[in-house]
């Protein structure tokens, strides 16, 4: 199982996502730089957090013209696992991978903060190590967030069960005060029809270890990693 | 020619900014604003000389990059460049 972590200029997150997955998963690691035009060999890609190129213009705007995006694309088309995390789910919703758009935060505050997540999905390779309705405590840190998409696009997503993670209370209720950026339905992440690629704005990489004070990211890390074991078993 | 493009939230799109702006001006007395809406304002010279070629170069721009359909709308003006302001 490798994982390909892809640096544009301006992430910030490369590092914390690439120490998850060597250091704590023990599972192969490349970094992918955004020139790079082949994808050598990985069996999952990761677009991390931060703000690539500047996220000028708007977040993830430029960097769905970097060489790597188009290679990433057609992974994603032959079925490949992509997974956006933060500015990797704004790259993605640009790229026209996935549904949407990432808007200012409802408060126009940038959040930082610990937020409980309602996994409405375990089918996924994302999520498979998680139970069923199971909330996870995962930290935010965006400024632009808060999630949007026209109502007929709204309804299909949740007509196709395609919202994974929402914002809850620690009780799992899903309620507007646990809504950190005005995202609609309380969204936090979601997936494409076929289950491949994953975009959501919390951090994972950033609570798979006690020391930073929660392990819940590390399920989805996990979920990833044994999810190819399988495959290559079968 | 010279490009003019207007980028702003699509009305049905939440925009705090613009909410945020409005509720200042009414601090500072102008009751009479019922909407403000913050957007975006885009130059772009090209090395064209036919206006109709320039119009048609800067819709395919505002559909592919500088405007992004699921939450913003666009318009845009071109003039000959020496009109310049």
């Amino acid at each position: 199982m490798k994982f390909g972590v892809v640096v544009f200029p301006g992430t910030w997150s490369d590092r914390d996502c690439g120490w998850v997955v060597d250091q704590v998963l023990g599972a192969e690691l490349t970094y992918l730089w955004h020139r790079d035009t082949d994808l050598k060999g990985c069996d999952c890609i990761i677009l991390p957090g931060g703000f690539a190129y500047g996220d000028y213009l708007r977040t993830g705007a430029i960097a769905r013209f970097a060489p790597v995006m188009e290679q990433v694309g057609e992974f994603a088309d032959r079925g490949g696992l992509v997974w956006g995390i933060c500015n990797g789910f704004q790259v993605l919703c640009e790229a026209g991978l996935l549904p949407g758009a990432l808007i200012r935060n409802a408060s126009l505050e940038f959040r930082c903060e610990w937020t409980n997540l309602l996994v409405e999905r375990t089918d996924l390779p994302f999520t498979s190590k998680c139970a069923e309705r199971e909330v996870i405590r995962v930290p935010i840190a965006h400024g632009e967030g808060s999630y949007f998409a026209d109502p007929a696009t709204l309804s299909r997503l949740e007509q196709r069960g395609q919202v994974v993670f929402r914002y809850c209370g620690p009780d799992g209720r899903v309620v507007p005060g646990a809504n950190p950026n005005g995202s609609l339905h309380n969204i936090a992440g979601i997936v494409n029809a076929r289950g491949n690629v994953l975009g959501m704005m919390p951090h994972p990489e950033r609570c798979s270890e006690a020391e930073l004070g929660g392990t819940d990211g590390l399920k989805l890390f996990r979920s990833v990693a044994d999810g190819a074991l399988k495959v290559l078993v079968s | 020619m010279i490009a003019r493009v207007i980028v702003t939230p699509k009305p049905v799109v939440n925009d705090p900014q613009g909410i945020t702006v409005k509720q200042g001006l009414a601090s500072l007395g102008f009751r009479e604003v019922s909407d403000v809406r913050v957007g975006k304002y885009i130059e772009v010279n090209l090395d064209t000389s036919s206006e109709h070629e320039a119009r048609e170069r800067v819709e395919a721009m505002c559909r592919q990059l500088l405007a992004n359909h699921v939450i913003e709308d666009f318009r845009f003006d071109i003039e000959p460049e020496h009109k310049r302001r």
